[in-house]
């Protein structure tokens, strides 16, 4: 979706303010959100994906202004809605009122800790060969789908070359809708900076974005 | 969960009433059993003690003193990490960039936030924040001025846009004056920043 969280390239932010001695988390329910998310996640309430979505569709003004952890905890609390964990009454009661809904991998209790602290894998067998080569020309499609996709719109429409191919990973535009996994080819694919921005561009800067091979074109 | 008291200049209804609605989340996914508090706590736990640059750091100074371990990681960087014993578990699916006189490479993610959190810990607020994650891509050089770091002129710089589950690291070059030293000497040269591409790694006598 052409939401604001699709920031590449915008202007008017400001200077970027690293934080001498940062702590690892501002208020202490920052960790419990980031838990509550790892674990929900972990249980099988949603994917990867999924989550990034219900973030991306926090209306524009609300997640400008919030900080990291609030968005987290804004996309968690309506999607566990939306998938019915919960309801609306629960949420203003602050305390279950029905019946739990099943997680697909149960309960997430002390025992699974240890299996979160590496990330999921996403590689999968290739269902098809892979249509573009290192060093190949390609162009980001000019596509503007109303759900969840990884082709930033900074590039779209922009000739690259493929520098890497990761082999064949589960597509978010797909899993983030819940319509399965739907491998596909990723590559490294590299931009001129001057092709993205024009020719007040930096001319030292190149670009590249990871692409799942749906959202390009050979040229 | 503890008492816990703030003095930072937020908000304070808004942050109280986040922190209201936190709680009553957790709250009820306990009460339907979906979670158990003690197993948030060791997420918590685990993050705070388990991960953080240090990993990363060990890799770097481990890849600026054994050429073929260098030459491995180059190749597959999950699958060089996994070699050694003592750096946590890695993900797959890690790609190490390393700079060079002639390129400078630096990491965002622009759509939300991905890092490589087994060799980084998790990321900074800037690293997530509107202004590193719009400008990084455009501008780069304006951004390493935010961090008082400037690049020749005519250096290639390469931004590597996180926009799938691959996750970056910088190899930043070996600070000169080093030779001779240790793994774990030079593993203190190495920064945070160094390895995302928006720093340097320490020089010899420089205050760590």
């Amino acid at each position: 979706m052409n939401g604001v969280h699709d920031m590449g390239g915008m202007d008017g932010f400001g200077k970027v303010e690293p934080e001498p001695n940062e702590p690892m988390f501002h208020e202490e329910w920052e960790s419990r959100v980031l838990a509550m998310v790892r674990a929900m996640g972990a249980a099988g309430a949603f994917n990867i994906d999924t989550s990034r979505f219900y973030r991306e569709t926090i209306p524009p003004h609300v997640y400008l202004s919030s900080s990291y952890y609030k968005k987290w905890f804004l996309g968690l609390e309506e999607m566990l809605i939306e998938k019915g964990y919960l309801t609306r009454e629960e949420v203003a009661a602050g305390h279950a009122m029905q019946p739990a809904k099943a997680l697909k991998h149960g309960k997430f209790d002390l025992t699974q800790v240890e299996r979160i602290m590496v990330r999921g894998k996403f590689a999968r067998p290739a269902p098809a060969p892979a249509k573009f080569n290192i060093g190949d020309r390609v162009r980001a499609k000019n596509i503007h789908p109303a759900t969840h996709t990884r082709l930033p719109r900074y590039v779209r429409g922009h000739v690259g070359v493929v520098e890497l191919n990761h082999g064949c990973h589960v597509f978010p535009d797909s899993a983030a809708m819940e319509l399965g996994e739907n491998p596909q080819w990723l590559y490294t694919v590299v931009f001129e900076g001057r092709d993205l921005w024009g020719e007040d561009g930096d001319p030292t800067l190149k670009v590249s974005i990871d692409a799942f091979e749906p959202y390009l074109d050979p040229t | 969960m503890s008492e816990h008291h703030h003095d930072h200049d937020h908000d304070h209804s808004e942050l109280s009433e986040t922190e209201l609605r936190v709680r009553a989340l957790e709250t009820i996914l306990t009460e339907k059993g979906y979670v158990e508090p003690a197993a948030l706590d060791a997420i918590i736990q685990a993050y705070e003690t388990k991960i953080g640059p240090h990993n990363g750091a060990r890799v770097v100074a481990k890849a600026w003193t054994d050429p073929a371990f260098k030459k491995a990681l180059l190749e597959d960087g999950s699958k060089a990490i996994g070699t050694l014993g003592h750096v946590s578990r890695v993900g797959d699916h890690l790609v190490v960039v390393e700079n060079t006189p002639a390129r400078h490479n630096m990491v965002v993610c622009t759509l939300c936030s991905c890092y490589p959190w087994e060799m980084l810990g998790l990321p900074p607020v800037w690293y997530k924040a509107a202004p590193y994650r719009s400008r990084a891509v455009k501008d780069p050089r304006g951004v390493l001025a935010d961090f008082d770091v400037s690049l020749p002129k005519d250096m290639e710089i390469r931004v590597w846009d996180s926009t799938a589950e691959t996750r970056f690291l910088v190899l930043p070059m070996r600070p000169a004056g080093t030779e001779g030293w240790s793994e774990e000497q030079l593993a203190e040269l190495v920064t945070r920043d160094s390895m995302i591409g928006t720093g340097f790694p320490r020089t010899p006598g420089a205050p760590s």
